[in-house]
């Protein structure tokens, strides 16, 4: 939809589309599901910190908190399973799946790219670079608060998990020497993981607010890449 | 020849039939099964008796007064007979040279062979002046007492974690001791204080099996630590349905409804008082209305507060807690891209010339 306006609005004003596909069809699934589970996550991860108000009447009628806390580790494995298989994509996919794995540290132009779009962002450019995948700054971004963000909640939301299913389980054997290796104080990484949902919420206000402004300012299509895997270029 | 442990009972008038209830009523609580009884009796009758060097440091002998009122019938007789028990401070009869003088013969006579208990930390600032003994800061007779030892018992949470005197800003550099001592094995029998029960039976595991029980990653024996105080707490099924007490002395604390919301430290607790339970199983402290405070935890004393279940953080300088902070970093971030969203307003629509401007040169 998003993306036949785009291609409306640039027909109207007689400019040439120029249409690359980037993302495919699914790194494209992925993120929506990934979208989801997050914000599932965030929902319920809060009300697992702060529950909601007590309820009255007979205990084993009520399940509230063990629902709230099942819908947190089920989409924990969606979440989880959903990364594995990005890794696998971003090994499989095209390269521009890569992106948000490999930072080209050592290469000093997209330093400088990183830094232009940081001028962008500061209103000190007035011209937008065009991108086919990520802009660097915002592949730099996603590295820095998604690919690290996602693998310190995984390894310690499944630390935690994994004190649940008790000692000698699947996730205790994987992921129980976090606790260990983070002071061996659980309510310490409770409290480090609920940092990690706060950071992630601080992530996706960026994330969507850049997504929505780019769409609009740098003349190109994003939102409705992310739809249809085609990025548009309006001019 | 050395005493062993059955010759010790009967010479203090033990019955052979109160003898072996203490063996059922130890495979029990060890979750060994009635099989193990008569292994635990038949060790008893044979093993002369391991001798225990038990050390006090900076410490408020809390892990003393819970040791000696393990509650089975006759176990602290029992026990205290059976641990050879031949030097602790605190018990002890001898004083001055007489006493300091046992540490020496034992240290000769049973070299690599003598378990030294340890209850306490020695604090290492000032040279350790902040504990002496007989004229001597604490930590050169820990270090010389465990140079010669089997293994180690850290008993509570001072010598298992630092505790309280090593509680922020920890003036005299507190130390647990597997800090201190660091080629010898160490169990781990944290708590503020350990359960008597707890501490016994693990005395009991180590004389009877000669080695020390299986252990977790944090040094603490599996058989008593496996577990979080929650998991197997009698009122987590409220937890489940989510029934909280609200405030002390609501109509939720009145029904006894779970403690999280009143910063309950039972899920990230792991301790044996909700089963084990407390003075002969009488009660722990959830059972009497209080959340759990998570007293065995390493540094529970700086984790922020006992009534909190998101706790304060003070790594970051002020009190905070992880929600105050995250909450106050996406109001910023918010804030910011509200603010962003506007000057771009303002500088697309200032721009629309330009960029026609720019329209015109192609």
């Amino acid at each position: 939809m998003l993306a036949q306006q785009d291609a409306f609005e640039a027909e109207r004003n007689a400019r040439m589309v120029k249409a690359v596909y980037v993302y495919e069809a699914p790194l494209r699934l992925w993120h929506w599901i990934n979208a989801l589970a997050i914000t599932l996550l965030a929902i319920t991860g809060y009300f697992i910190g702060k529950p909601l108000p007590s309820l009255a009447g007979d205990t084993s009628t009520q399940y509230l908190m063990g629902w709230i806390r099942f819908i947190h580790f089920a989409a924990a494995y969606v979440f989880a399973i959903g990364f594995l298989g990005r890794i696998y994509w971003a090994i499989v996919g095209n390269h521009h799946a890569r992106q948000i794995f490999l930072l080209p540290i050592f290469n000093a132009r997209w330093w400088s790219e990183v830094f232009y779009e940081l001028r962008w962002y500061l209103f000190m450019v007035r011209e937008p670079k065009k991108y086919v995948g990520h802009n660097p700054l915002a592949q730099l971004m996603m590295f820095l608060f998604f690919t690290i963000g996602a693998v310190y909640m995984i390894l310690t939301g499944f630390a935690l998990y994994g004190e649940g299913l008790g000692e000698g389980s699947w996730a205790d054997t994987m992921f129980g020497w976090v606790i260990a290796a983070l002071g061996g104080n659980s309510l310490q990484v409770h409290n480090m993981h609920r940092l990690g949902m706060w950071v992630t919420l601080c992530f996706v206000i960026v994330h969507i607010y850049a997504a929505i402004r780019e769409d609009i300012m740098s003349r190109q299509s994003l939102i409705s890449t992310m739809i249809s895997g085609w990025r548009m270029f309006k001019d | 020849m050395t005493e062993t442990f059955y010759d010790v009972l009967r010479r203090q008038g033990i019955t052979r039939r109160s003898f072996l209830k203490f063996c059922s009523l130890t495979a029990t609580s060890l979750g060994l099964g009635s099989a193990a009884a008569p292994q635990i009796a038949h060790a008893l009758e044979t093993k002369p008796r391991t001798p225990v060097l038990w050390l006090h440091g900076l410490e408020c002998t809390c892990c003393s007064e819970s040791f000696i009122r393990s509650a089975h019938p006759l176990t602290k007789d029992v026990v205290l007979s059976m641990l050879s028990l031949d030097y602790d401070d605190t018990l002890m009869a001898a004083a001055g040279h007489q006493a300091e003088a046992i540490l020496d013969e034992i240290r000769t006579k049973y070299k690599g062979n003598y378990i030294l208990a340890v209850e306490g930390n020695p604090p290492l600032n000032e040279d350790g002046m902040f504990c002496l003994q007989g004229g001597r800061p604490f930590v050169e007779k820990l270090r010389e007492t465990a140079a010669d030892c089997k293994a180690i018992i850290s008993w509570g949470s001072c010598a298992s974690w630092g505790c309280v005197q090593a509680a922020k800003p920890n003036p005299t550099r507190a130390t647990p001791v597997h800090k201190v001592i660091t080629d010898k094995p160490i169990i781990k029998v944290p708590g503020c204080p350990p359960i008597a029960e707890v501490m016994t039976a693990v005395v009991t595991y180590m004389l009877t099996f000669e080695r020390l029980p299986e252990l977790d990653r944090m040094g603490r024996p599996k058989m008593f630590y496996g577990q979080r105080i929650h998991d197997k707490c009698y009122r987590r099924p409220h937890f489940d349905a989510g029934q909280f007490a609200e405030a002390w002395d609501d109509e939720g604390s009145r029904k006894g409804y779970c403690l999280y919301k009143m910063g309950c430290k039972g899920p990230t607790t792991y301790n044996a008082c909700s089963t084990v339970r407390w003075n002969g199983g009488v009660s722990f402290p959830i059972q009497s209305g209080h959340g759990c405070i998570g007293c065995s935890e390493d540094g529970f004393w700086d984790k922020g507060g006992f009534y909190d279940r998101v706790t304060d953080i003070k790594q970051f300088g002020i009190e905070s807690n992880a929600d105050k902070v995250g909450g106050t970093a996406a109001a910023v971030v918010g804030a910011g891209v509200a603010a962003h969203a506007a000057v771009t307003a303002l500088a697309r629509a200032r721009n629309k010339t330009g960029i026609e401007v720019k329209q015109e040169e192609h």
